[in-house]
């Protein structure tokens, strides 16, 4: 089936996020839409699924122009879309999930279950998909759970299928198996729209790249164009890839984690006995698949959640037991992973998000009466070294965009001496300039003597950013690599992120490349020549 | 450079939803005052509907409709102008009264009536700012109606001092009754407002029950009333002994102020609200969240436990099983409209006091019974928590400044920006 | 390659830690069975005896009075109930689940207990039939409200207008069933009532976004508004014409209505109640088994995720709550039509909220509301029955034994509930 957008245009309000855009997917092709966050892709391909209606343009399937009233025409037109954000229904079977929409009923009226676990059967058959029909979707793991949207959007005999950023819940190695997929069903005739900003998964499958930039079509590229070629069509402008930092100068060790243990409401190990340390002036990464403990690991060291056992001291002093207040008294500095929900209150205004855990501080209060005028003077203050880009200091926090809402939460947690940073995902969802400006940020702190731990999911952000790695799945630790030694091979980490030991990680990591592994070393030849 | 071409970060992340009664009581901050105006007058078109559609002269003229309008529609305006004139007339002056007391005495019983919604809707106030949805006033009145009149007829004390105990009771009981649904909140996360919607209803049956009791029941009545109020106790009448408005009104005025200070300027308002706006945020930052939803809620029921005094050591003077009458369901209305802030909440109590003193003069002199206050009371707060159906039925122009700051149009927004 | 640093590797402690048991729960279960064991056993005087009535006179067969002595019955049936708390001791130490038959039995019998003391020494025998009987009498505007309050939560909005559905089904059940002089008439034109509530609750929840619970105890005071005002200017002067209702008959099946007990109980009822047998039993079915059940409950839980395969989730979400609106008019027939009652103001006096309760309590699931409508049933017709034979207990204490329940409830002292997890959020593109 023949795809073509002609024309797009979508606004919200006074932003336009889709500005006359042109793009044709041919048959049984691999289509890339490059773009950086927030340039408009995921509008795009949620026009093209229906989900909302473009100001003007034309959608085109096989040259007959269309019109999608909703979601379902786009699936009954034969296009099937897998969210970045899985849409599944948490506590429905995955059969039902599967169903949903279009369910086969008996005689009596009710859903006929078996046809719907045949249905799903039969396509994780197809594909090798190791489903359970009967299985609860919220107690599947990530990757399984993908693997059910696209047996969702196959069941109902997608054409297209839209793949919006899937591999950012992946190990390298479940990148691989994705990839194997998509090549598969590119074999049997189906068009697939690859939407990322990951430059090396482009390269590695893509059989023709549009990049879009600021909500308009930039240019197309063929999969031979090198990674800077690609990187500066995305962003605008020539970036550096990677990010400049000398080599670390551990001090004394500050941090030391000793055999913590976390366990979740439900009684599940979420930590399971884990040890590492941290020294003055080294950035440690905990790297790994979201969902493997990393979460509960920081959120005990702050305070937020329980241990059930072990100890986290910090320069000798214990900090398990204490309250948020009391860690972040004593000089933890904290950039929560998920930045709108627990970073920034998006109804106070830019000043008041700048001292949300320092209000009850002299510097800002005296005795139990906030001082508006200190209050404001700091967010001037801070707003102009952090660079947030604000109308004001009283604009609500909400209405700043991802990257200035990450840079007032940085502004906030630097404005104190600390002892300690931890930065979940500092750079999730942001644009390059502001994830260039977070990274220097956090080399800076680091610099001064600042023991870092930064949790991230994203190995490029990892190999970019990390003195040392250490590798977590489910609530482990399953080994320790030192980043300054050598360039530390991703298709090991990507192993050791999906619980291979060490070692050998080491071992099937040589003897086979991962697509994007093999990118790595092509890019570091490149590098080199 | 400038903020403008980027992403709001609201698309950015496309599934976080808001706090439950974000984005409404936001809609609610921001409408601005002829919103306010024009769901009044929307109100009171509808209610004036209900007005004439219940008016006997309305039923005899529309029997011959087409035979002679004009009588029809004089019939409809004859009687809402009446009710209304009557209503206004109870509530601010009265211009056909006798003596200048007399025409004034409507205002002051305006004010009267004003001060148990104004202290309840002030409590509710706190609660909703800190996104807690107390519906229990009701239940916290009662409570602190019961602490506060037992301290008023069961102790002799010196005048000045057994207001103040009573006063300080009144308060300390709706503190423990709203206190209740604070802690079972910090502790087990149980939803404020089933909490509060069954102590209400505790409450009623527990004074009920208590009235029977020997340390309640009025000796040698019949009646389940306590004995009455000391005249120690008594809020003093502000303008002699014709008027009913007592001191309990400068209470009102006070509390308003100190909820300003509260919310606004001091450090544990800023607490409150952050809690409020996002608590996962404010957990983060530090702030105990289950701290202060116990303290939001005390600060809180202690307000409505004020608005119980200004009944049973005010107008009342006696306990009763009726002595909230519905005033915490109003100050739930009263809160909405004054849109959750001190000075508003003050003026919405005025504006629903003087639909109540003016109801019960509607009613006296034009017949309209006084629950047509509730239907405009109601609808008041519907047509405020949607501007966007004012505007349209007054033509008035959408706010064009929000839409610049804010390019998206709702609070969940799905946009998720590639 | 990547070089390997020395990663403290402590010894792994032999056993690994496992939570803290919460003895929470045992603790609850064996404090009250010890003091119903000191109140209704110990405490009392001996010597009293304890009548219970079975049957009544059209039973197939009769079952005479009984009588069994208070103070040894009460010891024992708190003992059994001591025992129970002390196997749930058990159950926490092991690690094990408790089974939902245990707080069951627990409840039953502690319920006797109180019943045996409650009784002891008046010649009065207790009439279980007759308490059972008025038990489901007082939970059918319950159970409609509380299904009512299911379907629109189910659907992720928040009900809190059950009491205004109710209000403005007995209100038009009335007048209908007055005007046309048939009490069948009235009973349909209640849910027109009560879904005409839960059309404004979508218009300003869905179309206007208003948060829902704010729309709901708004609309209650709406409801209670107007029909009061309506009662006042119109019903009240012309109550012969518009406020005299005609009673729903009684409508014994025949055989069935002469099993003891449960004939009496169960099919000696007028159409409402048959009628609402056929709606747990049908929503029991259709909600969890049914695409319009999947569809609904998808809505509830991720809206985005149902938008995304072709479900339009507005027009579910309106669907279902005028459904709902309705099932909680029909609810509100009962204060009227049903019993041949004039409508009064306020006349259904909070059971909107009792009924919210009960959705709560029964887990948003319609066999869970009925049981929970059942037991709020019972504890409401006990403070009654207990009244007429007269006991130590105030009826104003009896009264408010359903409040209490339900906070335990939502304190999560039962267990733990799930509410739809897009509950009371606005779904908007």
């Amino acid at each position: 089936m023949k795809l073509e957008l002609r024309g797009i245009t979508k606004r919200f309000g006074t932003l336009v996020a889709n500005d006359h855009i042109d793009l044709v997917v041919e048959p049984g092709e691999i289509h890339a839409l490059l773009g950086e966050n927030g340039a408009g892709k995921s509008t795009l391909m949620n026009v093209l699924y229906g989900f909302y209606d473009p100001d003007e343009g034309q959608i085109l399937v096989d040259d007959q122009p269309v019109t999608f009233t909703g979601p379902g025409d786009a699936m009954a037109a034969g296009i099937g879309m897998v969210h970045q954000h899985f849409m599944l229904v948490p506590v429905f079977t995955v059969a039902e999930n599967v169903v949903l929409g279009y369910e086969p009923t008996t005689s009596g009226g009710l859903i006929d279950l078996p046809e719907a676990r045949r249905r799903v059967k039969e396509i994780s058959d197809r594909f090798g998909f190791d489903v359970d029909p009967d299985a609860m979707v919220e107690d599947l793991p990530v990757g399984a759970q993908q693997r059910v949207e696209i047996i969702k959007a196959l069941s109902r005999d997608a054409k297209v299928l839209i793949l919006d950023e899937p591999t950012a819940v992946l190990t390298p190695q479940e990148t691989d198996e994705l990839i194997a997929i998509m090549r598969q069903l590119k074999a049997a005739g189906t068009s697939i729209v690859f939407i990322t900003h990951k430059l090396r998964e482009v390269r590695a499958v893509a059989d023709r790249i549009t990049v879009i930039r600021r909500g308009k079509v930039v240019g197309s590229a063929d999969p031979q164009s090198s990674e800077t070629e690609l990187a500066s069509l995305m962003v605008g402008r020539s970036v550096s890839l990677g990010v400049d930092r000398a080599a670390a100068q551990p001090g004394e060790v500050a941090l030391q984690v000793r055999d913590l243990t976390v366990l979740d409401e439900a009684g599940v190990r979420q930590v399971d006995g884990i040890s590492f340390d941290v020294a003055r002036g080294e950035i440690v990464a905990i790297a790994g698949v979201q969902g493997n403990g990393q979460t509960e690991l920081t959120e005990v060291v702050l305070g937020l959640q329980p241990a059930l056992a072990g100890s986290v001291t910090l320069d000798g002093k214990e900090l398990l037991g204490r309250s948020v207040k009391e860690v972040l008294t004593a000089g933890v500095g904290f950039v929560p992973e998920d930045r709108t929900e627990d970073g920034i209150v998006a109804d106070f205004s830019v000043a008041e998000n700048l001292i949300l855990d320092l209000y009850d501080t002299p510097a800002f209060a005296s005795g139990i009466s906030l001082d508006p005028a200190k209050v404001r003077a700091n967010a001037e203050q801070r707003t102009v070294e952090f660079d947030v880009r604000t109308p004001s200091v009283d604009a609500h926090a909400g209405t700043l965009s991802g990257g200035n809402q990450q840079k007032v939460v940085l502004a906030r947690e630097m404005s104190r001496p600390l002892r300690l940073l931890i930065a979940s995902q500092p750079t999730r969802g942001l644009d390059v300039g502001s994830i260039e400006f977070v990274h220097k940020r956090i080399v800076t702190e680091r610099d001064s003597g600042t023991p870092v731990i930064i949790v991230s999911t994203e190995l490029d952000e990892v190999l970019d950013l990390a003195d040392r790695i250490v590798v977590m799945y489910r609530g482990r630790i399953v080994g320790t690599v030192d980043a300054s030694a050598a360039t530390p091979d991703r298709d090991v980490l990507g192993l050791m992120m999906a619980g291979v030991p060490q070692e050998e990680a080491v071992k099937q990591a040589a003897s086979h490349h991962t697509v994007l592994g093999e990118a790595d070393i092509e890019a570091a030849e490149e590098e080199s020549e | 450079m400038n903020a403008a071409p980027d992403v709001p970060a609201k698309d950015a992340q496309d599934e976080r939803l808001e706090p439950r009664l974000q984005g409404a009581l936001r809609e609610m901050l921001t409408s601005n005052w002829l919103v306010t105006v024009a769901a009044l007058l929307l109100a009171l078109i509808v209610s004036g509907v209900l007005i004439a559609a219940a008016d006997e002269d309305v039923h005899t003229t529309a029997s011959y409709l087409f035979a002679r309008p004009t009588d029809f529609l004089s019939a409809v305006w004859n009687s809402v102008w009446h009710a209304y004139v009557a209503l206004f007339q109870g509530a601010i002056v009265d211009p056909t009264a006798s003596t200048f007391a007399k025409a004034v005495r409507p205002l002051t019983e305006t004010m009267t009536w004003s001060v148990p919604l104004i202290l309840a809707g002030l409590g509710l106030a706190v609660g909703f700012r800190a996104g807690l949805f107390n519906i229990g006033a009701q239940g916290q009145i009662i409570l602190g109606a019961v602490f506060g009149g037992y301290i008023g007829f069961a102790f002799g004390l010196p005048p000045v001092l057994h207001l103040l105990l009573a006063i300080i009771a009144a308060a300390l009981g709706g503190a423990i009754w709203a206190g209740i649904a604070g802690f079972l909140k910090a502790r087990t996360g149980a939803n404020e407002v089933i909490v509060t919607i069954m102590l209400n209803n505790i409450a009623v049956y527990l004074v009920a029950y208590l009235l029977t009791t020997t340390a309640f029941k009025r000796e040698g009545s019949n009646n389940p009333q306590s004995p009455p109020i000391d005249s120690t106790a008594i809020y003093p009448r502000l303008l002699g002994d014709d008027f009913r408005l007592h001191a309990g009104f400068l209470l009102a005025i006070v509390a308003t102020v100190f909820v300003w200070w509260l919310m606004d300027r001091s450090t544990l308002g800023f607490q409150f609200r952050a809690v409020g706006a996002n608590p996962s945020a404010a957990r983060t930052a530090g702030i105990n969240i289950n701290r202060i939803y116990l303290l939001v809620m005390i600060t809180s029921g202690a307000l409505a436990g004020l608005a119980g005094s200004a009944q049973v050591l005010g107008t009342e003077k006696v306990l009763t099983a009726g002595v909230a009458a519905s005033f915490g369901f109003d100050a739930i209305t009263v809160a909405l409209l004054g849109r959750s802030k001190p000075l508003g909440t003050f003026l919405a109590g005025l504006l629903f006091g003087a639909l109540r003193a003016g109801g019960f003069a509607m009613q006296s002199r034009t017949g309209t019974p006084i629950d047509i206050v509730l239907v405009v009371q109601s609808l008041v707060v519907l047509f405020i928590a949607a501007p966007p159906l004012v505007r349209a039925v007054f033509r008035l122009p959408s706010p064009g400044r929000r839409q610049q700051i804010s390019p998206t149009p709702a609070p969940v927004t799905k946009e998720a920006a590639a | 390659m990547s070089a390997v640093t020395a990663a403290p590797a402590p010894a792994r402690p032999a056993a690994k830690p496992l939570p803290p048991i919460s003895y929470k729960a045992p603790i609850a279960y064996v404090v009250i069975a010890v003091l119903a064991l000191i109140g209704f056993g110990l405490l009392p005087a001996s010597g009293r005896r304890t009548g219970f009535t079975v049957s009544t006179s059209t039973d197939f067969f009769q079952i005479d009075r009984f009588d069994v002595p208070s103070k040894t019955t009460a010891i024992v049936l708190t003992l059994i109930a001591l025992a129970l708390g002390a196997l749930t001791f058990w159950y926490a130490r092991n690690r094990r689940k408790v089974g939902l038959w245990l707080p069951a039995v627990y409840a039953v019998v502690l319920v006797f207990a109180l019943l045996v003391w409650a009784v002891a020494g008046k010649n009065q025998p207790l009439p279980l039939t007759s308490l059972l009987q008025g038990s489901l009498f007082l939970a059918v505007p319950l159970v409609f409200g509380s299904l009512a309050g299911m379907l629109c939560e189910r659907s992720g909005i928040i009900n809190i207008a059950i009491e205004g559905q109710l209000l403005a089904g007995a209100f038009l059940a009335a007048v209908v069933g007055t005007l046309t002089q048939s009490a069948y008439l009235g009973l349909i034109a209640a849910p027109i009532a009560g879904a005409l509530v839960s059309a404004l609750l979508v218009a300003f929840a869905v179309k206007y976004v208003v948060d829902q619970i704010i729309v709901g105890v708004v609309l209650n005071v709406l409801v209670v508004g107007i029909t009061s005002y309506l009662f006042s200017t119109v019903l009240k002067v012309n109550a012969s014409t518009l406020n005299t209702p005609p009673r729903l008959p009684t409508l014994p099946i025949p055989v069935l209505s002469e099993i003891p007990v449960l004939g009496p109980v169960l099919f000696r009822q007028t159409a409402l109640v048959y009628l609402m047998y056929v709606v747990v039993i049908a929503l029991q079915i259709l909600v969890f088994r049914s695409k319009w059940g999947l569809r609904l409950r998808a809505v509830g839980e991720h809206p985005k995720a149902a938008d995304t395969v072709g479900i339009k989730v507005n027009r579910t979400r309106i669907r279902n709550t005028l459904l709902g609106g309705a099932v909680a008019g029909l609810g509100g027939a009962f204060f009227t039509v049903a019993n041949g009652l004039a409508f009064g103001k306020e006349m259904t006096g909070g059971k909107g909220y009792i009924a919210l309760a009960a959705m709560i309590l029964g887990r948003w699931s319609p066999k869970g509301a009925l049981a929970a409508a059942l037991l709020f049933g019972f504890a409401d017709n006990l403070q009654v029955v207990l009244g007429i034979i007269g006991t130590p207990i105030p009826s104003q204490l009896m009264l408010m034994t359903p409040y209490v329940v339900t906070i335990f409830a939502v304190a999560g002292l039962v267990g733990k509930v799930r509410a739809p997890a897009a509950e009371g959020i606005a779904y908007v593109k």
